[in-house]
């Protein structure tokens, strides 16, 4: 009766997600070319100037170099060998669920989104996106009357496109980096939502994503306004089915708040994450990044990321408006063979601006996790403070956990405060809790909880508990 | 106190275990009754670490042989959490640190586990709050305790009052100390011992671990066993306590040798 063979038996819980939706999907041709944008912005009916935006990004792209520097392997991408548009054969966007296809209804049942009148959770809006493509949005009314937009990025082009001109690219120019130039010339779609002045979004939005076709990357793109006085708070959802070859996600995310305006960002991130063996996987890219563009605004982005092959993000605030302020709040879990290189960047640009940066890394099994954050503090900034904590848990004697963090102040007279730890879950401390009638998975869980508390806190409530229950059921067999 | 009509809780025989490959337990055989107090001692090295660890089910110890009952049940078939559930405790020597689980949610968690074994309603955080206030009395510890986390910067002392708080809590009919006396001072050990004292009842017994005489002054054994070479070589009253303080375990190794000459075997190892 030794350990492993116990923590073994434990959650044998396959990944529950790993399903294959049989439905009728359009797809085009492999590969990438200047046609196939153009093929994508007419297939989608976009105007003139999101084409151009689109064309431009390609052409940006071709001269850019894929980065490196980052401590994760994978064997090199082949950007031909990619279909860079899947989407569900329904046509139109639906005037109401009753049209939607009852197939795709079901899949999201089965992912515990409800979508139906009935089952729906009633304080919670929902975009649905299948393959990158937004199927069904609740509460649209409902929001409009309060002149809340929440709707999908192509909808949005449709219906505002002055908004979507405004905004889209202003946070993350197409040339910021290799996969948001990527996706500035590919992504298919993702919500937008917007707030206007002084209006407190009266429920929570939230966006699902449901990776199914393989052979497709997915290159979704959200846009969050706020105006002035104006808050949200939103989170995104994320899983795929299981295939065995690995996936490409380069995701963009784009916030604005206007002066006294917060957004409250949360991801819980669970797309496919390969086998024990590291065989399969989604690769999580993505470039998320927010403008405190006004004075005493908030930007708060709180994550739990347990699932990808390899994880590669890190979302950043750039404190522009005088007192704003942006946190980060994150729980990164790899376990098997997953990677994750995770963090993020706090700019202050303007005075009295401050910062908050709470990151627990968990690594079990041989997987691989490193914190990369940088608090980088302008000459503006007077008065400026970044408060880090980088905290590991090490589960096992096989995986490793790094840290690098960049502090850069042109500013004496701000603060810049950072701490980190190491720790273990050991066999010992298991034992202790096992002996006192707590059972081996309670046990786990009860030691990870404690450790990600201070993250968990930050996530709306009614994804608290989700979270809880989501590490504990990933760290399967990850002790002995 | 020995009662010969007492229940049998817990039944040793002829248990032999090891740990990776190396035989710690070469056959030890040992019967408790319910108001018993039993004392093991022995050397470093002679086994009654490992048996304690074994009758806790602890996974880095392989049984290969002998069997365990509790209350007539196989002990050695259970998980170790469910041999905590049914009455078995174990206070470690070292009790562990777990930075992050509060201790008094632990506490409530532990302590209603066994009472859901034993068909007791379920405390919720307040209810189990009264309760842990009045047992900290028999520990004399601070309520200040209960919010930080498990053992976390607790001493050596504090670690061991921690240990028999639990012992308040969970109520075991079998409570096996592990050098519960090591690293205590004089105040430290009177407390603990004082605690054992007033949770030893004629229904359940207790298990001391230990080398050193002055904690059977404060908690007076039934019986002491000497263990070496992974058995229990000697099982006398209180008196034998005394004698090994005064004459020392070497002729305990002279005892064994003459065993093992007599038995034709090489002298075993007292490691």
């Amino acid at each position: 009766m030794s350990s492993p063979q116990a923590v073994g038996d434990l959650v044998s819980q396959p990944y529950k997600y790993g399903f294959v939706t049989d439905i009728e999907t359009e797809k085009i041709a492999k590969g990438l070319s200047e046609d196939v944008v153009r093929l994508i912005s007419s297939k989608k009916q976009e105007p003139a100037f999101l084409l151009e935006f689109r064309l431009r990004a390609y052409r940006q792209w071709l001269q850019m170099q894929e980065p490196d520097w980052a401590t994760l392997g994978y064997p090199p991408i082949d950007y031909q060998d990619i279909i860079y548009y899947a989407a569900p054969k329904q046509q139109a966007k639906k005037a109401s669920l009753d049209e939607v296809d009852p197939k795709l209804l079901e899949t999201f049942d089965k992912l515990g989104i409800p979508l139906s009148e009935q089952k729906r959770l009633s304080n919670v809006a929902v975009d649905a996106v299948f393959d990158s493509v937004s199927i069904a949005t609740t509460y649209k009314e409902k929001l409009a009357e309060h002149g809340v937009i929440f709707c999908s990025i192509s909808e949005a082009v449709k219906e505002h496109p002055e908004l979507i001109e405004r905004y889209l690219g202003t946070v993350v120019p197409s040339n910021d980096n290799y996969f948001a130039a990527l996706n500035s010339a590919v992504f298919s779609d993702g919500s937008f939502v917007f707030i206007p002045k002084g209006v407190e979004c009266p429920m929570e939005l939230s966006t699902y994503f449901r990776i199914n076709s393989g052979d497709t990357g997915q290159f979704e793109r959200t846009l969050i306004v706020a105006e002035e006085g104006a808050s949200v708070s939103y989170l995104e959802g994320c899983t795929a089915p299981m295939f065995d070859t690995n996936q490409l996600h380069a995701a963009v995310v784009e916030l604005v708040v206007l002066d006294d305006a917060s957004i409250k960002y949360s991801t819980v991130q669970n797309w496919y994450a390969g086998d024990e063996n590291g065989v399969g996987g989604i690769y999580n890219f993505v470039t998320k990044r927010g403008q405190c563009r006004g004075d005493r605004s908030r930007i708060s982005w709180t994550q739990v990321e347990t699932g990808s092959s390899i994880t590669w993000k890190y979302p950043s605030c750039v404190l522009q408006g005088a007192d704003s302020v942006g946190e980060f709040y994150s729980v990164a879990l790899t376990n098997n063979r997953q990677q994750a290189d995770t963090g993020t960047k706090m700019i202050h640009v303007g005075p009295r601006t401050r910062s908050t940066i709470v990151s627990k890394g968990i690594s079990a099994g041989r997987s691989a996790n490193s914190y990369r954050g940088l608090v980088q503090i302008g000459p503006k900034a007077v008065g400026a403070r970044n408060y880090s904590q980088c905290d590991s848990m090490l589960i096992g004697d096989r995986a490793a956990a790094n840290t690098y963090p960049y502090i850069r102040s042109q500013q004496p007279q701000a603060a810049v405060e950072h701490e980190a730890s190491t720790c273990r879950i050991s066999e010992d401390q298991l034992f202790y809790l096992q002996s006192r009638g707590i059972g081996l998975e309670e046990a786990v869980s009860m030691m990870v909880s404690g450790f990600c508390r201070d993250v968990f806190n930050q996530l709306p409530m009614e994804f608290a508990a989700e979270a809880d229950k989501l590490l504990a059921l990933k760290l399967e067999g990850s002790v002995g | 106190m020995i009662r010969s009509d007492a229940p049998v809780l817990l039944e040793i025989r002829d248990l032999q275990a090891r740990v990776e490959d190396k035989a710690i337990l070469k056959g030890v055989n040992l019967t408790v009754r319910a108001g018993e107090i039993h004392a093991v001692m022995g050397r470093n090295g002679s086994g009654k670490s490992t048996l304690s660890k074994v009758l806790a089910g602890h996974p880095a110890y392989t049984v290969t042989g002998g069997s365990v009952t509790y209350r007539g049940e196989n002990l050695l078939d259970m998980e170790p959490e469910r041999r905590a559930r049914i009455g078995v405790f174990l206070g470690f020597q070292y009790p562990v640190e777990i930075p992050g689980v509060s201790n008094l949610e632990f506490l409530r968690v532990a302590t209603n586990a066994r009472r859901a074994e034993q068909g007791d309603e379920e405390l919720d955080t307040f209810a189990f709050e009264d309760l842990v206030r009045e047992r900290l009395q028999v520990v004399q510890m601070d309520p200040a305790f209960l919010d930080r986390s498990v053992n976390e910067g607790f001493s050596g002392g504090e670690k061991k009052r921690n240990e028999i708080l639990q012992m308040a809590l969970l109520e075991p009919l079998v409570a096996i100390l592990d050098e519960t006396d090591s690293g205590l001072d004089i105040d430290a050990l009177r407390i603990v011992a004082g605690g054992v004292n007033q949770l030893a009842s004629p229904d359940n017994a207790t298990l001391l671990i230990t080398h050193y005489q002055r904690l059977l002054d404060a908690i007076t054994p039934d019986y002491v066993h000497v263990m070496a070479a992974g058995r229990i070589l000697r099982t006398g009253g209180k008196e034998l306590a005394l004698e090994l303080e005064q004459r020392g375990y070497d002729w305990v190794d002279e005892e064994l040798a003459a065993l093992e000459a007599a038995a034709g075997r090489q002298p075993a190892e007292v490691a």
